[in-house]
């Protein structure tokens, strides 16, 4: 969501006129979040029909709203806001027997600190082939649901939406060192989940693998 | 002697986080990178942290349903019909 100050000028702009009336702008405007604005809801959804319902609900509630955008924080991370927002309460409204609160339970903040990376991989390459393998894709999609949605959520802002920590704090409302706290665990159990630790599976040549552990 | 290593592993698992981000201090920077040049196993998790972030930062996830700006233009517009901002 990298914007320049020309694009961000012409976005307050667009913003002015679809105000006043010329809502058929409104496309124009928001052409550049359709992508990020679907991830985010995916990313807590987890499945692409209901993230694109909440990103049509989205776009909806920005339209109506659009004359209450201040320009105090920047257009993205008023749209992201509405996203997060929109898309918990989707999966609250859709999942609220098997629901876990957002917010986890009390002290699991506090575990983190204690947590130990499992199953120490060596993997210093990344062989060029993997990424475009469909079995590394699954592997990727599977293992961002199995992480708490307070992990996901802020691995999918910083890592695949390239917010930084300041921007990721403030469309999550929370402290930036929660912010890297969650992002570390996450990004470790990313590490775990794609290390060829298991099978060697994402190594081209598996030469440079070992499995080895501190312990 | 063998030198100390001045910085436990568990330390450095959770730094190593913002260490990718460079977004350690200079002196803590110091500490971890004499950690890696001596524990192998925290320098694969360094490595293997750094690769997994890189996948998820170069890769196109969560890509658009085909039709998906079609449906929401469509949705915009039966919308708009009855509410203006």
């Amino acid at each position: 969501m990298a914007r320049n100050l020309q694009d961000k000028v012409e976005e307050c702009q667009l913003i002015r006129e679809i105000c006043q009336g010329n809502t058929e702008l409104f496309r124009t405007l928001i052409e550049p979040y359709q992508r990020s604005v679907f991830s985010i809801a995916y990313s807590v959804v987890t499945n692409a029909a209901d993230a694109e319902e909440v990103a049509q609900e989205v776009f909806l509630k920005a339209l109506k709203n659009l004359a209450n955008f201040r320009g105090e924080s920047k257009f993205s991370t008023w749209l992201i806001q509405i996203t997060l927002n929109e898309a918990r309460t989707l999966l609250r409204r859709t999942r609220a027997h098997l629901f876990e609160s957002l917010d986890g339970p009390p002290g699991t903040e506090q575990n983190d600190r204690g947590y130990i990376p499992r199953d120490l991989a060596d993997w210093r390459e990344i062989p060029s082939e993997a990424l475009a393998r469909k079995e590394l894709r699954q592997k990727i999609e599977q293992t961002l649901e199995c992480l708490r949605p307070i992990y996901r959520e802020v691995l999918v802002l910083r890592d695949m939406q390239h917010l930084s920590v300041a921007e990721t704090a403030e469309v999550l409302g929370i402290s930036r060192d929660l912010v890297k706290t969650r992002l570390s665990r996450a990004r470790l159990q990313m590490r775990e989940a794609l290390a060829p630790g298991y099978d060697g599976s994402w190594t081209v040549g598996s030469k440079r693998y070992r499995g080895v552990r501190p312990w | 002697m063998e030198t100390v290593i001045e910085i436990s592993c568990a330390e450095v698992w959770q730094e190593v986080s913002s260490y990718i981000d460079g977004d350690v201090t200079p002196e803590l920077k110091v500490r971890m990178e004499k950690h890696f040049s001596k524990c192998r196993h925290c320098k694969a998790v360094l490595d293997g942290t750094r690769n997994s972030v890189r996948l998820l930062t170069d890769g196109d996830w969560f890509p658009l349903p085909e039709g998906f700006a079609e449906r929401l233009f469509h949705r915009l517009s039966c919308d708009d019909r009855n509410d203006k901002p």
